[in-house]
């Protein structure tokens, strides 16, 4: 009796489990940077996310979004594998991918052989991607490195007083487009920019190329990422650095200003701009990172979300948002759910971002400074908000299209 | 050295002029006419000095990796994760006491521990089938790459440098003479020069125990002929764990010392993997200068590298291991 009893119980369950089976998902394939130089941004990338989808939920009418999680190593051919992956192991339709800029400009690429799915970037910012052949089904939501590098130029020279600079970057396609940023407003505003130097991503040793820094400038710029910019800082303090720093989007940001050890002291002072702020003092902002901070206990994230998870929380927060827009409605190859990404306007946490024809953000971004909270923990301190940061930077596109791509050497350092 | 000398006159002659040269550029002032082809002075000693010491750190990595081969003819694929678990062993002591020496003291003997354990646990029950260890090593290199993650996460670790060692410090080398006649010295950081000595004097404590020691003795004699010493009644299962202990402790200590002038992070344990394979292959599998000269060449590559042909700087590390696989197969200081 009890036997038969519970073999029902397991049949009936097993009946029900199906039934919620037949409930349709949609599937959505993530991709973060969970290994290598990168992986601390993978990881808070994946906390942003998470941010997202406790904040909008899951459900979309009556079907349910189920996000599977790949991992890459910030080089375009993990990144291109992941994205395979997850289209013909896990048959994902829609994904949002990836976080670094060489991966971008590869998964755009491979999105123009699947016409037919919809790629929503998370995180990556190389001006190529979306400037160069953009791919018709590829969607953008945060700004590329030289937008993100708007505003800090005119600082360094006008306010801190700063005529010459050397930078240093990691050799890749979304430093060559912050230094692009940097260099075209620091030059433009009568700035020199005397050497430029590049080093591999996932350089270990720093002590060479910190020797060969300039003595004769007011600045170096630093346009490194993850254990890159941890190695150099710590190096940097070993050898008695004393220049002024000037910081891109990702060295000034809370995946370095929440590193152990002392080395980001470093950082203290120094002048950077990205696509957001820490201590910026927007409600918007602040509900953001309370909804950051709620979700994960204190060792298991940054005391403020970094770039990426920003970045993460925006693009899962335009995908659900379309998503529901269209009532789920995938059929004739997403059509309606391109038309919706392409319209939608985000009142994202770092202000507001809308797409251009070529589905790259318009958006805001932020002069900061980094300052001591007086605990020992370091933050970004907004100088200066400048909303409506398009990808031509205030140029005229036709200005813009002659300076060429960003690379080692170009922009040239002059006034266009 | 003299029979080398004898045998090989034209290179021995190549060879002394490369040492000339090298000491005049380091020693000299130089002409303004050199400073303007390749440089200012400071960044070519630095970038010597770097790739001396960086050298340092990869031999204490490879001495044990190379020992260990030496000995029992076990390529130990997890010896990366022996360095990174090191590493983050000298991070908890040196971050819970504050002490900086403790952290080595207990990352040697900790990570020592995990050596002979493998050894007893693993390699002893796969002796002589070196594919079949090959893969198991690579296996648990995965295996402790993920539990090294799931312990401490993705986050970068620096072990903090004790207060006397932080900061540069004047070398007598004079880097350039400003106009007023005054000379410029070498500012070099402390702790780079300290753990080049520390390794240094490692690796001469590890040649005289070789070479020097009852102990030592057996090693060799087992490298040579592991049977016929078997047969001679040495317990040579101890001296396999003895080994196999010290070769791990060697690459725990290793992983403080990168954990002090680097960073440690998921990734490092294949990295530094890599570049003991790199450094063995080119100085010779099995050899302990082998391993300094290996270790001291691919250092400088890397370092010079960087900064005069930056474009190709990793290139050159496997240039130079192409180029002697080619030439001596055996690698350069190897017997045979």
């Amino acid at each position: 009796m009890f036997r038969s009893c519970a073999g029902l119980i397991a049949l009936s369950s097993l009946l029900l489990s199906g039934a919620a089976l037949a409930q349709e998902k949609i599937k959505v394939g993530v991709t973060a940077t969970l290994e290598g130089t990168y992986t601390v941004l993978g990881e808070d990338g994946i906390r942003g996310h998470q941010t997202a989808i406790n904040t909008l939920g899951k459900k979309v009418g009556d079907k349910e979004i189920e996000f599977i999680i790949a991992s890459t190593d910030a080089t375009p051919d993990s990144a291109v594998r992941a994205v395979r992956k997850l289209i013909e192991q896990d048959k994902v339709q829609i994904l949002l991918s990836p976080l670094s800029g060489d991966e971008g400009i590869a998964v755009k690429n491979f999105a123009k052989t699947r016409p037919e799915l919809t790629f929503v970037n998370a995180a990556s910012g190389a001006q190529e991607t979306t400037y160069v052949d953009p791919a018709p089904n590829f969607f953008r939501y945060n700004m590329d490195g030289a937008q993100w590098q708007v505003g800090l130029g005119k600082y360094a020279y006008d306010t801190k007083g700063y005529r010459k600079i050397a930078t240093v970057g990691e050799d890749y396609s979304f430093i060559y487009t912050q230094v692009f940023g940097l260099v075209l407003e620091f030059c433009g505003a009568g700035g020199q920019v005397t050497n430029r130097q590049w080093v591999p991503l996932g350089t270990k040793d720093f002590a060479s190329v910190i020797a060969a820094l300039p003595d004769d400038v007011d600045a170096i710029y630093l346009g490194l990422g993850g254990a890159d910019a941890v190695n150099f800082l710590n190096q940097y303090q070993q050898a008695g650095g004393k220049a002024h720093l000037m910081g891109g989007s990702i060295m000034v940001d809370q995946t370095i200003l929440s590193a152990k050890g002392n080395a980001k002291n470093a950082l203290l002072g120094t002048i950077a701009a990205s696509g957001q702020a820490d201590t910026w003092e927007d409600a918007g902002w602040q509900k953001f990172v309370k909804a950051y901070q709620d979700a994960f206990p204190p060792n298991k994230r940054f005391p403020s979300p970094s770039l990426l998870a920003t970045n993460y929380y925006n693009s899962t927060m335009a995908l659900i948002l379309a998503l529901r827009q269209v009532n789920g409605d995938l059929s004739n190859n997403q059509a309606k759910l391109k038309e919706a990404l392409a319209k939608i306007e985000l009142d994202a946490p770092n202000g507001k971002i809308k797409l251009d024809s070529n589905r790259q953000a318009i958006g805001t971004n932020f002069v900061t400074e980094v300052v001591d909270d007086g605990k020992g923990a370091l933050f970004s301190k907004v100088v200066k908000v400048i909303p409506n940061v398009n990808q031509t930077l205030g140029y005229d596109p036709a200005v813009f299209s002659k300076i060429g791509l960003p690379s080692r050497t170009v922009p040239e350092c002059k006034k266009y | 050295m003299t029979r080398f000398i004898e045998r090989h006159p034209a290179w021995a002659l190549i060879a002394l002029v490369a040492i000339a040269l090298l000491l005049w550029l380091i020693l000299a002032v130089w002409p303004p006419g050199l400073e303007e082809t390749i440089g200012r002075k400071r960044v070519f000693l630095n970038a010597v000095f770097n790739g001396i010491t960086l050298g340092s750190l990869y031999f204490l990595v490879a001495s044990g990796f190379t020992l260990i081969f030496g000995l029992m003819r076990n390529v130990n694929l997890a010896h990366g994760s022996l360095y990174l678990f090191g590493g983050y062993i000298g991070y908890a002591i040196s971050a819970w006491t504050g002490s900086w020496i403790l952290g080595f003291i207990i990352a040697f003997f900790g990570v020592a521990l995990v050596g002979i354990v493998l050894q007893i646990v693993v390699f002893r029950r796969m002796e002589g089938q070196d594919l079949r260890q090959t893969m198991v090593t690579i296996g648990l290199s995965i295996v402790f790459a993920d539990l090294m993650l799931w312990a401490f996460g993705g986050d970068f670790y620096q072990i903090q440098t004790p207060s006397w060692l932080v900061g540069p410090i004047e070398l007598p080398l004079v880097t350039a003479v400003r106009s007023s006649g005054e000379a410029v010295y070498l500012r070099y950081p402390l702790v780079r020069l300290v753990i080049l000595v520390a390794a240094i004097v490692i690796g001469i404590a590890m040649w005289l125990a070789l070479n020097r020691t009852r102990v030592g003795m057996m090693v060799r004699a087992g490298v040579d002929d592991r049977d016929m010493l078997a047969a001679t009644g040495v317990p040579i299962q101890l001296v396999f764990v003895a080994v196999f202990a010290l070769g791990a402790g060697l690459a725990g200590i290793a992983g403080v010392v990168g954990g002090t002038f680097q960073s440690l992070s998921p990734g490092e344990d294949t990295r530094f993997l890599l570049a003991s394979l790199v450094v063995v292959i080119v100085g010779g599998m099995g050899s302990i200068p082998g391993a300094a000269l290996g270790a001291v060449i691919i250092g400088l590559a890397e370092q010079l590298g960087s900064v005069y042909i930056p474009t190709y700087a990793i290139v050159v590390t496997f240039l130079i291991m192409v180029l002697v696989l080619a030439l001596r197969p055996q690698g350069l200081l190897a017997r045979r």
